[in-house]
């Protein structure tokens, strides 16, 4: 128990120290100015969301192969907390997006690849809740789950492959891409943060697996009694 | 909404859906620790 109270409090102290960070440590961007904060919050999110769907994929396909009820619970544990985070990129880019651009919402390459990652990932949980038989639903879930990430690298690219509404990339963007140094420092920090409230949603999300597995087999044993 | 209200939003919002989830998880975790305990105590009467 006192696990988890650690952990869950180093992920909020580290969230508000990345918040504080990003207000007061991070310096004004030259062009958006204050509004360009938004980014340490917006991205890292969006970092820590892929990197969620990159562990569902991971245990998408371990379960394939092993057929271990564990790989399961992770994956659906990993693909309902990488979807917390694409909602939350969904919602602060907008509210980045109508300041900036003077519109809320455009149909262009990495918006609509990010919209189209979020339908995925909700037909994912829908396709769960269809199918009865744990190992049947286990099995096709994993196997959409293994589809579904292969819009992960399409988001990651879109912005490098063509023109975008959505600015060019600052971290892996190539020669013309860069940072300024705290800034780096701010991003990188913020990306920890939201990393290791990632990793604790996770950790919640598979402990209410266990239990359902947990339920299943008690009310197993009192039909049988 | 001026830039530091629209900052100040994307980072509130954001955290409410956090939040909000660790609560959807945490309440069904509550509930379902009940009923496996009210299924634990049934099965002991019937041995």
């Amino acid at each position: 128990m006192w696990k988890r109270a650690l952990f869950a409090a180093v992920a909020v102290v580290l969230m508000v120290a990345a918040a504080y960070a990003g207000f007061f440590i991070a310096p004004d961007e030259k062009t958006m100015h204050v509004l360009q904060r938004i980014f340490y919050f917006h991205a890292a999110t969006a970092w820590a969301g892929e990197t969620a769907f990159g562990v569902c994929f991971l245990a998408n396909l371990l379960y394939v192969w092993q057929r271990k009820e564990k790989w399961d619970w992770l994956g659906i544990s990993a693909a309902e907390v990488g979807l917390a985070c694409i909602t939350v990129v969904l919602i602060t880019g907008p509210i980045w997006a109508k300041p900036a651009w003077g519109i809320w919402w455009t149909w262009d390459a990495r918006l609509t690849s990010t919209f189209v990652l979020w339908l995925l990932y909700i037909s994912y949980l829908v396709l769960r809740t269809m199918i009865e038989e744990p190992d049947r639903r286990a099995l096709l879930s994993a196997l959409f789950g293994i589809f579904a990430f292969i819009d992960v690298p399409i988001v990651f690219g879109a912005i490098r492959w063509w023109r975008t509404q959505h600015p060019k990339p600052v971290i892996m963007g190539g020669p013309d891409s860069g940072l300024d140094p705290t800034m780096k420092k701010v991003f990188f920090f913020s990306v920890l943060a939201l990393h290791v409230l990632v990793a604790f949603l996770i950790a919640e999300r598979y402990r209410l697996e266990k239990l359902r597995a947990e339920f299943a087999v008690i009310r197993r044993e009192l039909e049988v009694a | 909404m001026n830039s530091l209200q629209s900052v100040f939003a994307a980072y509130v919002i954001g955290w409410a859906v956090f939040f909000v989830f660790y609560v959807s998880v945490a309440v069904r975790s509550s509930s379902l620790r009940q009923e496996i305990e009210r299924l634990k105590s049934s099965l002991n009467k019937g041995k």
